[in-house]
């Protein structure tokens, strides 16, 4: 597979406090990689190592193949959690600044600025100083200093933390749009749901270790457990019932429906086929609903950490 | 090195076109020259105020005696009586009498001689008169035991030792007051721009982690290029606000001395004390400032100055980083507001006692307060190996002080939420 970055092995100690403990990730070419954990699970301490901030006790990096190297941070963008800008600088001298130490020269960031504001709808910002601003606008401004460079690599800590709903949807929908246009993603969070939205694959850190990672419908599958969630208006329902309980493992369904149905989990044996259930359910009654329960990367996530404890 | 100069100059432009700075740049020479011209105006106000004073001489021993000065007319009342004098002064407000009563015994008279007045009068007054009876008495006592008084003054030896050194250099003692207070200066200043920059650094340093910008600069430069970044960019800042106060401070003083039509110079107290200092001596304390070692004091202030801010604001950027906000700085301001304090000190007091001493060359030595004595020694004349081996030691332990701090910074940059320990700090070195 033809991966961007790959980190081999890294371990970082501080003290007698050990954040990453042989820890390996490789990121395809052009993917949305969700790197997830608790907090403190090491994810910050990770992506700082990529970013050349701290450096590992042992285990090396390579980006495009070769290993990192100083000049590197011209081809990473990066959006910490902890951000901020200079807040009596003005917005427009400070893109320039910090696009500047990223190696452009003055008329490339100034002329990508023009570009980037006017597409975020934000020129008018120019010449305001940060203090002016909201959270919400600032974060804005360092999404567009992120991106300014065109870097091959965008590492995104929390990136959605701080951002209203409609500006969340904004910057997802950027994001989606960079990795078309040929960036990867590292994409850091704590929070589930947006990497099953977003994420083509993802790696799981907890304690420092690294549980499991690969592609996220390859883990999904994976972790699937043949189970079925069921609504239906049964002709019969204790004789239904006794059946299905003698059959199969049933569970209460949490589902919502506008149907005053009987909801249930039905979990079959993996050399069943759901259709034969499916088959035997429309016998006994009328069916309303029938989904396969695929687990939510919540789920794996929280099956993962338990099982390792 | 791009970066560098980047950094450097957003934090010269931050620096410079912050409002307070701004305010501060051109109000301190106002203000300061403002409060010279108050107090110049005081003085002269004080000085203008013209004291009469009447004379009831009763023994005619002095006639004539009390000369008019500038700022006391003496008049003649031994017509009328003591207690028509004091009517009189009382009525016409004048200062007050002196009484010299008719004794003719030179030694008795001197014990009898009376100030009658409203209040008492300041102390330089009193001398003045005391002097001028004194010499009047001393004078006729003198004559009057059959002494030649010609042969006295003529036998009058004047002592001003000549003090020449090795090298045929000649000085004085006047020269070494100059070399004092040009020693004095340096040190000082050197000692307030020191602390002033160095907060300013390690404010900035602290801005930067609180307004969280720290860790998007830092993905893009190294940590090291940022401090030293800052600490250049405000060394620059500080230079630019030094040159416009003298500038504006020369200026204006200039101004305020001509409009007021006051040599402000002349109401400086050491000064004063030089009135009498005869003309040839006023020729010699213009060589001795032109003999002072000028070039050396300012090659060796600027080297100085660079060796010791460097020193200092790398300490001051390493505490600006280990902490969280300003109010936790002070449990580390102390170690390095008492090696400045002890500099001071020591040239304030070792320094002029005994230049060359074992005190003063011990610590014209060490890193932490050369700067300041080794400067306060220089007018006095340092051998250059002495100078070359103090500067040698202070560029060393800069580099590796330098190469700490940004061990300290790299990490506590990154660190939120505690106050760090010494101990903690010492761990950081070592990540």
């Amino acid at each position: 597979m033809d991966n961007l970055l790959v980190a081999d092995n890294i371990c970082k100690q501080f003290g007698n406090f050990t954040a990453l403990n042989n820890v390996s990730i490789n990121i395809p070419r052009e993917s949305i990689f969700g790197l997830l954990g608790p907090n403190g699970a090491g994810k910050t301490t990770f992506i700082r190592i990529i970013n050349q901030i701290t450096m590992p006790d042992s285990g090396m990096v390579y980006l495009d193949g070769k290993p990192l190297h100083p000049n590197d941070v011209g081809h990473i963008g990066y959006l910490p959690e902890e951000r901020g800008l200079y807040k009596s600088m003005k917005v427009g001298e400070q893109a320039l600044y910090l696009a500047r130490l990223k190696g452009l020269t003055k008329a490339e960031a100034k002329e990508r600025l023009e570009y980037w504001f006017t597409k975020l709808d934000i020129k008018h910002w120019w010449d305001k100083k940060i203090q002016e601003l909201s959270k919400g606008m600032a974060q804005k401004v360092q999404f567009v200093i992120t991106v300014l460079h065109q870097p091959k690599l965008l590492i995104f800590d929390e990136p959605f933390s701080g951002f209203d709903p409609v500006n969340a949807d904004l910057i997802k929908n950027e994001i989606l749009q960079l990795r078309e246009e040929g960036a990867t993603i590292l994409f850091s969070t704590h929070r589930m749901e947006s990497v099953e939205e977003l994420c083509d694959y993802m790696a799981l850190i907890h304690e420092s270790n690294k549980l499991l990672d690969g592609k996220v419908s390859d883990i999904k599958r994976a972790h699937k457990t043949n189970t079925f969630e069921v609504g239906i208006n049964p002709f019969e329902e204790s004789q239904l019932l006794e059946e299905l309980h003698s059959n199969f493992k049933i569970g209460q369904a949490k589902f919502k429906s506008h149907a005053d149905d009987l909801k249930l989990r039905i979990q079959i044996k993996p050399t069943e086929s759901p259709n034969d259930l499916l088959q035997y359910l429309i016998t006994k009654s009328r069916v309303n609903h029938f989904v396969e329960v695929i687990p939510s990367v919540n789920d794996i996530f929280i099956k993962t950490v338990t099982k390792n404890e | 090195m791009n970066n560098l100069k980047l950094i450097i100059q957003r934090e010269y432009l931050a620096r410079v076109r912050n409002k307070t700075f701004i305010v501060m740049t051109f109000l301190s020479p106002l203000i300061l020259v403002g409060m010279f011209s108050l107090i110049a105006y005081l003085s002269m106000l004080n000085n203008s105020e013209k004291h009469t004073i009447a004379v009831k001489d009763d023994s005619g021993l002095f006639k004539g005696e009390f000369q008019n000065k500038e700022e006391i007319d003496f008049i003649d009342v031994s017509a009328i009586s003591l207690e028509d004098a004091k009517l009189l002064v009382e009525e016409k407000d004048y200062y007050g009498v002196i009484y010299i009563p008719d004794t003719q015994d030179n030694l008795q008279l001197a014990k009898s001689i009376k100030f009658f007045g409203k209040e008492a009068p300041s102390i330089g007054l009193l001398q003045q008169i005391e002097r001028t009876i004194s010499e009047n008495l001393t004078t006729r006592e003198l004559i009057a035991r059959g002494v030649d008084i010609t042969k006295i003054e003529s036998a009058e030896a004047k002592v001003n030792i000549q003090i020449e050194n090795f090298q045929g250099q000649r000085t004085s003692k006047m020269s070494s007051y100059i070399k004092m207070v040009f020693g004095g200066a340096a040190g000082y200043l050197l000692m307030m721009f020191i602390i002033i920059y160095g907060n300013m650094v390690m404010r900035s340093v602290i801005e930067e982690k609180t307004n969280r910008i720290i860790e998007i600069i830092i993905s893009s430069v190294k940590p090291i290029q940022l401090m030293l970044g800052k600490i250049i960019g405000t060394s620059l800042a500080g230079i630019t606000q030094f040159t416009i106060w003298v500038l504006l401070g020369t200026t204006l003083l200039f101004i305020a001395s001509s409009i007021s039509g006051l040599n402000i110079m002349e109401s400086q107290p050491q000064i004063e004390n030089l009135e009498q200092v005869s003309n040839g001596e006023i020729q010699q304390l213009i060589i001795d400032i032109t003999n002072l070692p000028i070039l050396t004091l300012i090659i060796s202030f600027l080297v100085y100055f660079i060796g010791g801010y460097f020193l200092y604001s790398a300490i001051y950027a390493a505490i600006g980083a280990a902490v969280d906000s300003e109010t936790d700085t002070q449990q580390f301001m102390f170690p390095i507001i008492l090696p400045l304090m002890l500099g001071i000190y020591v040239g304030f007091f070792s320094v002029i006692e005994n230049p060359h001493g074992t005190v003063s060359t011990i610590f014209s030595m060490i890193p932490l307060t050369s700067p300041i004595v080794m400067l306060m020694r220089i007018p006095f004349g340092v051998p250059w190996y002495e100078l070359a081996i103090s500067i040698i030691i202070l560029f060393v332990t800069n580099a590796g002080v330098v190469w700490l701090a940004a061990k300290i910074y790299r990490v506590g940059i990154l660190m939120y939420g505690k106050k760090p320990t010494y101990k903690e700090l010492y761990k950081w070195i070592k990540y």
